[in-house]
């Protein structure tokens, strides 16, 4: 592994009095496929958003690629361009079709012609196999198809990392399978991904690392077999189980403090 | 189970809740029909026909009163709306900004135009500016003229009109834009706008209303003949035939275009209000 595609040093980010990252270090390897997992209020989804700078950092720098986020002047667009994001509640836009969903972004952010635009969103909805839906709008669509389009826009703009934001918390259960299927496919083709997820069988079976974050700071991390077959510490073990068996799950005071 | 161990509860004496309700209602109904009637039997019809309802004169002012009022007043308007519209996204767009002194000025502009009754924004147009500017003519004459000075009033109001659609459009609209590489003016032109138009395309539509009336206003900066709309044209032929048939005749030009487009209004809102289901 040369350089990291995604390095982040001594990351920082407080909403107002609430310090919701204490200090994030993280790199993630070419290739790598790493899942995020921690209880909801762990800082996880704040971290990702970090690393597109969708949320400003309080402190510390985020690397993609090489190239400062957080250097004042970088171009953040032209990094964004370089950066897939999938969110939890899809935002494909309403107001066109599935194609042009696909295509508008490349023309007005590429600058890419018709045919080309057209040709490559024609590819990418066949690699989500959605190919069918291409001149029907987002509001027909299941939550699992318009999931399953909102990655095809994202790959349609040729990114180098691809960040996952709880990509299948928003869906029925029974539509959580195709876009698992479709993320699956995008890891063995070698695709850089940063998945925040409550997914387990996924992490355990597609991730090449887990990192289990809590109170926004990174417990554990390593494998999936030693972090969610064998953990370390007692907080993973904890919300483990009540994520594996929530039925068993003992009432308790909520308190975040580590 | 039996009458005998649950008490019924004794039924009161008088009127039931649901008796009472309909005997209300049919006050109301009676009311109503009484006061239509007593009107209708009181106007002076006879003298109101005389008035108002001439049908020579009513005759005599075919095709003027379409061919050139209507038309005036449908060109007022449209321009006016037009200048409003591009002035009112303008203005939403710096309400919006993050410049203070943008947000500011938006403000002010808002509150002042709003708050003012657009005839006095048409007697300023028609004399301060000449004033302030002399020699400078404000393209279009009086077209240009009307189309600023309407415009000036519509913008407030669409103004705060688009903001709100703007607003409306859930904020991962714009993270997912920005996050495509979308620079902030290129998602607010591809993917916001686009969206808030929609969202506020009956209200826009009830403001083309709002400014298809307010067009009569224009008598106050001195038109020509060619130049006069529904309501100068209308009150021009009444003095001169000296009777108010032409008043009414204008009035249900009016009427002609504002109730289609409020029967469009309405259709639009209640496809809005399917999407949302």
């Amino acid at each position: 592994m040369s350089r990291p595609e995604i390095q982040v040093q001594g990351l920082h980010k407080s909403f107002g009095d609430n310090e919701v990252l204490r200090g994030i270090d993280l790199e993630i390897g070419h290739g790598e496929v790493v899942c995020v997992i921690g209880p909801s209020g762990s800082g996880k989804s704040t971290l990702l958003r970090c690393v597109n700078l969708l949320e400003e950092p309080t402190k510390g720098r985020v690397f993609v690629g090489g190239t400062e986020l957080t250097d004042p002047d970088v171009d953040i667009d032209a990094v964004r361009r370089r950066i897939g994001m999938v969110f939890q509640q899809f935002n494909l836009f309403p107001h066109l079709s599935v194609t042009e969903n696909l295509t508008l972004p490349q023309r007005r952010v590429l600058g890419r012609g018709k045919a080309e635009a057209a040709k490559v969103a024609a590819e990418n909805l066949e690699r989500v196999g959605l190919a069918e839906k291409a001149d029907a709008y987002p509001s027909s669509l299941s939550g699992g198809q318009q999931q399953r389009v909102a990655i095809a826009r994202s790959l349609s703009m040729g990114p180098e990392v691809m960040l996952f934001d709880e990509p299948t918390s928003a869906l029925d259960p029974e539509l959580v399978g195709d876009v698992l299927a479709v993320m699956r496919r995008l890891a063995q083709e070698g695709m850089t991904m940063m998945v925040v997820t409550h997914e387990m069988t996924f992490a355990r079976e597609v991730a090449d690392r887990v990192v289990f974050m809590d109170a926004g700071a990174i417990v554990e991390d390593g494998s999936p077999a030693q972090v969610i077959g064998n953990p370390a510490h007692e907080r993973t073990r904890h919300f483990l189980s009540r994520l594996l068996d929530p039925a068993m799950a003992e009432v308790e005071e909520h308190d975040n403090a580590p | 189970m039996t009458d005998t161990d649950v008490p019924l509860q004794p039924r009161k004496k008088g009127l039931t809740r649901r008796q009472k309700r309909s005997l209300s209602r049919g006050a109301q109904y009676v009311v109503f029909v009484a006061a239509v009637i007593a009107f209708a039997v009181s106007a002076d019809w006879g003298r109101l026909k005389n008035q108002f309802a001439q049908a020579d004169i009513a005759e005599q002012m075919f095709p003027d009163v379409i061919t050139l009022a209507l038309k005036n007043t449908v060109l007022y308007t449209l321009s006016g709306f037009v200048v409003g519209l591009v002035l009112g996204l303008v203005i939403a767009l710096m309400r919006l900004s993050s410049v203070g002194p943008y947000r500011w000025f938006a403000g002010v502009y808002i509150e002042i135009f709003r708050g003012l009754p657009a005839l006095l924004i048409f007697i300023f147009i028609g004399v301060a500016v000449p004033l302030a500017f002399p020699g400078t003519e404000i393209i279009g004459g009086t077209y240009g003229k009307v189309a600023l000075a309407l415009g000036l009033v519509a913008a407030a109001y669409m103004a705060e009109t688009i903001r709100a659609g703007i607003q409306a459009v859930p904020k991962g609209q714009l993270e997912a834009a920005r996050s495509l590489g979308f620079s902030p003016a290129r998602a607010m032109v591809s993917i916001i706008i686009p969206q808030a138009f929609r969202i506020i395309l009956p209200p826009l539509t009830n403001e083309l209303v709002l400014l298809f009336k307010d067009s009569s206003l224009v008598l106050f900066l001195g038109v020509t003949l060619e130049e006069r709309e529904l309501s100068k044209y209308g009150r021009d032929l009444a003095s001169t035939t000296a009777n108010s048939t032409p008043i009414l005749v204008a009035g249900l030009c009016y009427l002609l275009v504002t109730i289609p487009l409020g029967f469009v209004v309405r259709r639009m809102e209640a496809k809005a209000q399917e999407a949302v289901k």
